[in-house]
C-alpha cells in the first residue's frame, strides 16, 4: 500500500507537465487553482465598480431607469441567460470527462460550450443592432449616430430629461459590453483548451487548465446571471404606470 | 580579521548562469525580473525627481520665474503621476519583494513565472504610453484626475496617460496575485504562517490591497477616457452624473494604495530593527496582523478625501473616527519596533540608519495624519501644504528611506558584493538631513494658508519665501544624498568587496545560501525548524561576540 503510494508519488512528481519550481502536480495544480480565484476576485472588484454607478444611478432616477430598461429586448435576454445557464452545465461536465479520463466525452462537452457561447454573443449582436437602428447607442461613441430616440418609441413620459435615460444605456452598454468581451476571451480559451484535449494533453492526472478555464467560464456567467435581472427586469411592473 | 572565511563566489549563479540581452528579457527567473524592475524603477524615480527639482526651483521666488501656470500644472502633475504611479507602488514589492518572497519562505521561484515576467513587460508598456503623453505635451489636471476638470475641460493628453496607469496598474495586480499565491502553496516544508519573516506577511497583506483596489481604479480611469471619447455623461452633472462619484470610485483605490507604498516598508524595517538589534521582534503576532489590520482599514477611509467635497458631515463623521482607526495598527509597529531595540545588540550599519530614519518620519508623518483625519482642522488644512508634508513624509520619509534601508540590507545579496559602508552611512545622514529640510517648513507653510498647486505667491510674506527657500535648499540636499548611492552602487557591483553568503550574520532563509544565489535559490529544498529571528541561544555567544566587536557600535 504504502509502496503503491510512493510510485504513485514519484509518478505524479514526473510528470512531463510539472513546471520546474513545484514539488509535486498536486502543488501545481493548487496553485493554478488558487491563481484562478484570486483573479476572479480582481474581476469582481472591476465589476463592482459600475455596478456601483449603476446603484448610485437607478436610486437617483428609477422612473428613467425603468423606462429605459422597458425598452430592452426580455425575450432575447431571457434566452440568452438560458443559454449561459445549459453552457455553464457543458462546462462542469466537461471537466468532470477530462478528470475520469474520457476524452471523447470532454471534447464534445467543451465544443457544445464553445458553441453556446458563441449563440450568447451572436443574440448580443442582433440586440446590439437593435439599439443601433433606435438610435440608443449612448454620447458619441458612433459617430454621426448621437442617442436621438423617438420620444414615441420610448414612451418617454413628459417632463422626462433624455439624459437620465441616456446615462441608463451608458451604463447597460459598459457592463453587457465589457460581459462580452469576458466571453469572447473565454471561447478563446475553451478553443486552446480544446485543441490540447484533441491532442491528448489532459489526463486524470493533469486537467488543471480545463479546472481553471472552467472557472472562469462560471463566472462570466454568473456576471450575466446578475446583470439580466438589473438591467432586463427590475421597473418591469412600472411599465403602465410610467407609459 | 574574517580573511579566513571569504568563500569563493559560486562558479554558476543567477546572474552569469546565462549571458546576452535575450537571457534577460526573456528570464522566468524572479531574481532577474527583480532586476529588470529595479532598472525601469530608477529610471522612473530619476524622470520623477527631475520634476520635482524644477517644482522646488520655480518656488524659490514668489514670481513665476521659470514657467508660466499652465506649464506648472503639468510639472506637478507629471511629478505625481511618475511618482506614485511608476516609483512607489511597485518600488519595493516589485523588485525587493519579487527577489526575495521565494528566497524567504525557501522556494525556487514564484507561483507564476511567465505571468511574473509578463507583468514587467505590462509596467515597461504603462510607462512607456506615460512617457509619450508627457513628450506630447502632458496633462495638467494633477495626479487625482478629479472630474469634470479631466473629463470635459483639460486640454491635455489625459486619455494616454490615463491608458498607461490602466495598463500599469495591471502589472501590479499581476505581482499580488503571484504573490498571494506563492505564500499560500510554495511555502517550504516547516515553514508555517507563524514562521514567516514579516517582510512576508507585510506582503501578503500589500497583495491583498493590490488586487483588491487595483481593479477598481482600472475601471474609474476606463469610464474617464469613455466620458472624454464618447461624453455619455456619467461623471457630467449636466447630463444627470455626478463628478464625486469619481472622487469615491478615485480615493477607493488611490487611499489604499497609500498603504501599497508603505506596508512593504514597514516589512523592511521589520526585518531590518529586528536583525540590527540581534533580537525576534517584540509582539511578531501582533506585528503581523497589524499589517493585515492597516490593509482592511486602508480600505474603509477614503471619505476623508471628501471632507470638504459635498460629502454629507454624517459620513464625514464615520470616515474620521475609521481615520483614527487606522492610527492603532501603525502606532502598534511603531511601538513593537521601538521596543524591539531595547535592550538589543544594535549595530548602526547603513540598512539601519534608514531603518532608524524611518521610524522617525513615519511617526511624524502619521500623527499629522491625525490634524488631516480631524474634520475641523482638515477644513483649515485642506489643500494647503500641510498636506503636502504629511504625504510626503509618509511616502519619501516612509517608503524610499524603507526602499533605500532595504536596497542596501540586500545588497550582498543581490549584487554578490558589499557597497562601501562609509559612504552609505554618510549618504544616509545626508538623505535624512534633507529630506527634513525639505518637508517640515511645508507643514509651517500649509499652516500658514500656503495651498498647494500654485507657482506665484504674495511678495510681501517675506517669511513664506524664506521657508520656500530652505525648503529648496533641502531638495538639492536630498538630491545630492540619492545620487551619491546611485553611483557607489553601481560602483560596488564590479568593485566592491565580494560578499560572503551571510555577511550580517543572520538566521533569514534568504542568508543561507550562495552570494548571489544560485538560480533555482537553494541547492537543497531547506527544511525549516525554527522560528523567523531566532538569535544564536546562549551557547554560542562567542560567534556572536566576535560579530559585534568587528562592528563597533559607537555612533
Amino acid at each position: 500500500m504504502a509502496e503503491d503510494l510512493a510510485t504513485t508519488q514519484e509518478h505524479a512528481a514526473t510528470h512531463s507537465a510539472l513546471q520546474h519550481h513545484f514539488e509535486n502536480m498536486e502543488q501545481q495544480r493548487e496553485a493554478g487553482t488558487l491563481g484562478m480565484w484570486v483573479f476572479l476576485v480582481t474581476e469582481i472588484m472591476f465589476f463592482g465598480g459600475m455596478f456601483l454607478a449603476y446603484t448610485l444611478y437607478r436610486s437617483k432616477y428609477p422612473e428613467a431607469f425603468a423606462v429605459a430598461s422597458n425598452h430592452l429586448d426580455i425575450k432575447l435576454g431571457g434566452i440568452n441567460t438560458a443559454v449561459l445557464i445549459v453552457s455553464s452545465f457543458t462546462m462542469a461536465m466537461a471537466v468532470f470527462s477530462t478528470q475520469v479520463g474520457k476524452k471523447r466525452n470532454s471534447i464534445i462537452f467543451l465544443l457544445m460550450t464553445m458553441a453556446l457561447g458563441l449563440t450568447f454573443l451572436g443574440i448580443k449582436a442582433i440586440e446590439y443592432h437593435d439599439k443601433y437602428r433606435d438610435s440608443l447607442i449612448p454620447g458619441t461613441l458612433i459617430p454621426g449616430r448621437p442617442f436621438n430616440p423617438s420620444p414615441h418609441e420610448l414612451h418617454l413620459p413628459p417632463g422626462m430629461p433624455i439624459g437620465n435615460v441616456e446615462l441608463f444605456y451608458w451604463i447597460y452598454f459598459a457592463m453587457t459590453g465589457m460581459h462580452a468581451l469576458h466571453m469572447i476571451i473565454g471561447v478563446g480559451i475553451l478553443s486552446v483548451i480544446t485543441i490540447l484535449a484533441v491532442r491528448g494533453r489532459f489526463s486524470p492526472e493533469y486537467h488543471a487548465p480545463v479546472e481553471i478555464s472552467g472557472l472562469y467560464w462560471h463566472f462570466v456567467d454568473i456576471v450575466w446571471i446578475f446583470l439580466f435581472p438589473l438591467l432586463y427586469l427590475l421597473g418591469r411592473h412600472l411599465a403602465g404606470h410610467l407609459g | 580579521m574574517e580573511e579566513f572565511e571569504v568563500p569563493r563566489p559560486p562558479r554558476t549563479n543567477y546572474l552569469n548562469a546565462e549571458y546576452g540581452v535575450k537571457s534577460w528579457l526573456l528570464t522566468k527567473d524572479h531574481k532577474r525580473i527583480a532586476l529588470l524592475y529595479l532598472g525601469g524603477i530608477s529610471f522612473f524615480f530619476f524622470i520623477g525627481s527631475l520634476y520635482a527639482m524644477a517644482i522646488r526651483l520655480e518656488l524659490l521666488t514668489p514670481q513665476a520665474d521659470l514657467t508660466q501656470s499652465s506649464t506648472y500644472n503639468k510639472m506637478f502633475t507629471q511629478h505625481g503621476i511618475i511618482m506614485v504611479f511608476f516609483f512607489l507602488i511597485p518600488s519595493i514589492p516589485a523588485t525587493l519583494g519579487n527577489f526575495l518572497v521565494p528566497m524567504m519562505i525557501g522556494a525556487k521561484d514564484l507561483a507564476f513565472p511567465r505571468i511574473n515576467l509578463l507583468s514587467w513587460y505590462i509596467y515597461m508598456l504603462g510607462g512607456i504610453l506615460t512617457i509619450y503623453a508627457l513628450l506630447a505635451g502632458g496633462v495638467d489636471t494633477g495626479w487625482t484626475f478629479y472630474t469634470p476638470y479631466s473629463t470635459t475641460f483639460s486640454n491635455s493628453y489625459v486619455i494616454a496617460t490615463g491608458l498607461g496607469i490602466f495598463i500599469a496598474g495591471f502589472s501590479s495586480i499581476l505581482t499580488g496575485l503571484n504573490f498571494i499565491v506563492t505564500i499560500h502553496t510554495m511555502r517550504a516544508p516547516g515553514m508555517t504562517w507563524f514562521r514567516l519573516p514579516l517582510f512576508i506577511w507585510a506582503h501578503y497583506a500589500t497583495s491583498l490591497i493590490m488586487i483588491l483596489g487595483t481593479p477598481v481604479i482600472a475601471i474609474t480611469i476606463l469610464l474617464v477616457a469613455f466620458e472624454r471619447l464618447a461624453h455619455i455623461g456619467i461623471f457630467d452633472p449636466a447630463a444627470g452624473g455626478d463628478p464625486v462619484l469619481f472622487q469615491h470610485l478615485f480615493w477607493f483605490y488611490s487611499h489604499p494604495a497609500v498603504y501599497i507604498m508603505v506596508l512593504p516598508a514597514m516589512g523592511v524595517v521589520s526585518e531590518l530593527i529586528a536583525n540590527f538589534s540581534r533580537k525576534n521582534i517584540f509582539g511578531y503576532k501582533f506585528v503581523a496582523f497589524s499589517s493585515l489590520a492597516i490593509a482592511v482599514f486602508g480600505f474603509l477611509v477614503w471619505g476623508h478625501h471628501m471632507f470638504v467635497a459635498s460629502q454629507s458631515i454624517y459620513a464625514g463623521m464615520i470616515f474620521s473616527i475609521l481615520s483614527f482607526a487606522v492610527a492603532i495598527p501603525s502606532a502598534v509597529k511603531v511601538f513593537n519596533w521601538t521596543a524591539t531595540l531595547h535592550k538589543g545588540s544594535i549595530s548602526y550599519d547603513t540598512p539601519m540608519l534608514y531603518g532608524l530614519g524611518f521610524i522617525g518620519l513615519f511617526t511624524i508623518g502619521g500623527l499629522t495624519g491625525m490634524f488631516l483625519a480631524s474634520l475641523a482642522t482638515d477644513v483649515h488644512l485642506s489643500d494647503t501644504y500641510f498636506i503636502v508634508a504629511h504625504f510626503h513624509y509618509i511616502m519619501v520619509g516612509g517608503t524610499l528611506l524603507a526602499y533605500l534601508g532595504g536596497l542596501h540590507y540586500w545588497w550582498p545579496k543581490i549584487s554578490g558584493r558589499m557597497y562601501p559602508e562609509g559612504w552609505g552611512r554618510f549618504s544616509a545622514l545626508i538623505v535624512f538631513v534633507g529630506f527634513n529640510l525639505t518637508f517640515s517648513p511645508q507643514f509651517v507653510l500649509g499652516y500658514m494658508g500656503m495651498p498647494r498647486r500654485y507657482h506665484t505667491y504674495p511678495a510681501d510674506l517675506v517669511s513664506w519665501q524664506v521657508l520656500h527657500v530652505l525648503s529648496t535648499a533641502g531638495a538639492s540636499i536630498l538630491g545630492v544624498g540619492l545620487l551619491i548611492p546611485l553611483i557607489y552602487l553601481i560602483w560596488s557591483m564590479r568593485y566592491g568587496r565580494i560578499a560572503e553568503a551571510n555577511p550580517w550574520h543572520l538566521p533569514g532563509l534568504e542568508w543561507q545560501t550562495a552570494s548571489p544565489p544560485p538560480t533555482q535559490n537553494f541547492y537543497e529544498t531547506p527544511i525549516v525548524t525554527s522560528e523567523a529571528y531566532e538569535f544564536a541561544p546562549p551557547e554560542a555567544k562567542e560567534v556572536v561576540g566576535r560579530f559585534e566587536r568587528q562592528r563597533p557600535v559607537k555612533i
